[in-house]
């Protein structure tokens, strides 16, 4: 039988980081494209 | 019956994804690209200027992954770059590879999108030549890799200026043709001082191929073209003397630093090769004063010159 992978702390610790610094960056480029549209919008391009 | 656990890699730590990017670099790039934006003739808004350097951090960023990932064996011959995240064992590659890949075509497609399909182009050009032509074909088949190759760190000016623009005139292609003639120098007087690393993974840079004695010689030629291509966009009118005088007094300055390095020889094993250290960190603060130059030219004679 096989053993269940169970995650220590510091696996845990990266995942929880590495899943933060993920949304930062997908927020950050979402806030990026509404700016590129409204800008876009206002030149009229 | 197996009662071990499998064994399971750690996540990669995000600092790990940030050196893939080699930031150092990247700090270069960003500024050259942002110098060829705030130099062309023109206006940009902020926002879309933000996103063209952002895109070519990006692009830039995921073309040094994808360096890393396929030099990781080379990397962990060298001293220099054994504690880099691959070879030190921190990172798979397979995860560097798909980081890399998915930054380069991220930052060409908001570039393509939200800039333009020129600079788009010319990011997505400027990654494969990095990625492709310079590190799995050139790097280790030619000593004139870095000539060649350097033509991949000379385009984020024209990008920026791209960016602004919307064309290519003759100004961003003297930009580019700067950056191309700097960079043998700058990196040869690197090559010289960590040359037994280089040589080790069989790396054929110049100074292993040809010997010390032809590096020398070459780096003085490319910094007595550097003079004349360095003064070329006053020369021809693209800006004005402040400009000119600066890359008159840099090119002077680095011809002045290249000098010694070309007519020495190493002094023996333990030589600390201090006139090479000189002319390689003087190499990045001329890069840094050049492209200061241009923009404070621009400031102070705003659109009076525009090629």
């Amino acid at each position: 039988m096989n053993k269940q992978f169970e995650p220590d702390e510091e696996y845990l610790r990266r995942q929880r980081t590495r899943n933060i610094v993920l949304a930062l960056i997908l927020a950050g480029f979402a806030i990026l494209f509404f700016a590129i549209t409204l800008v876009r919008i206002k030149e009229g391009g | 019956m197996n009662s071990t656990a499998p064994a399971i890699a750690l996540p990669a730590d995000w600092r790990d994804f940030l050196a893939l990017t080699k930031p150092r670099v990247m700090s270069l790039v960003i500024f050259t690209g942002l110098c060829g934006m705030l130099a062309a003739p023109g206006h940009i808004h902020p926002v879309l200027g933000f996103t063209a350097i952002l895109c070519i951090a990006i692009g830039a960023g995921g073309a040094a992954a994808l360096n890393q990932w396929w030099e990781s064996d080379l990397d962990a011959g060298m001293r220099r770059t054994a504690d880099r995240p691959l070879p030190a064992g921190r990172m798979d590659r397979e995860t560097a590879r798909d980081f890399g890949v998915g930054l380069s075509a991220a930052s060409v497609l908001v570039m393509g999108l939200a800039i333009g399909l020129l600079a788009g182009l010319i990011l997505a050009i400027s990654i494969v030549y990095y990625a492709v032509v310079y590190t799995i074909w050139l790097k280790p088949r030619t000593p004139q890799n870095i000539v060649i190759g350097g033509g991949a760190g000379a385009f984020p000016p024209m990008i920026g200026w791209i960016a602004v623009t919307g064309d290519i005139t003759l100004m961003p292609v003297l930009l580019f043709a700067i950056i191309f003639i700097w960079t043998p120098p700058h990196f040869w007087a690197l090559a010289l001082f960590v040359q037994s690393d280089y040589a080790k993974v069989g790396i054929p840079m110049l100074p292993v191929v040809a010997g010390e004695k032809a590096t020398r010689r070459q780096i003085l030629l490319y910094s007595l073209a550097l003079l004349p291509i360095a003064a070329a966009p006053w020369l021809v009118g693209g800006t004005g003397i402040v400009y000119g005088m600066a890359a008159l007094a840099l090119s002077g300055l680095f011809l002045g630093f290249a000098l010694p390095v070309a007519f020495r020889t190493r002094t023996g094993e333990d030589d600390p090769m201090r006139p090479e250290k000189r002319l390689f960190g003087y190499s990045v603060l001329y890069l840094f004063a050049l492209f200061a130059a241009l923009v404070a030219d621009r400031a102070i004679w705003g659109q009076e010159f525009v090629r």
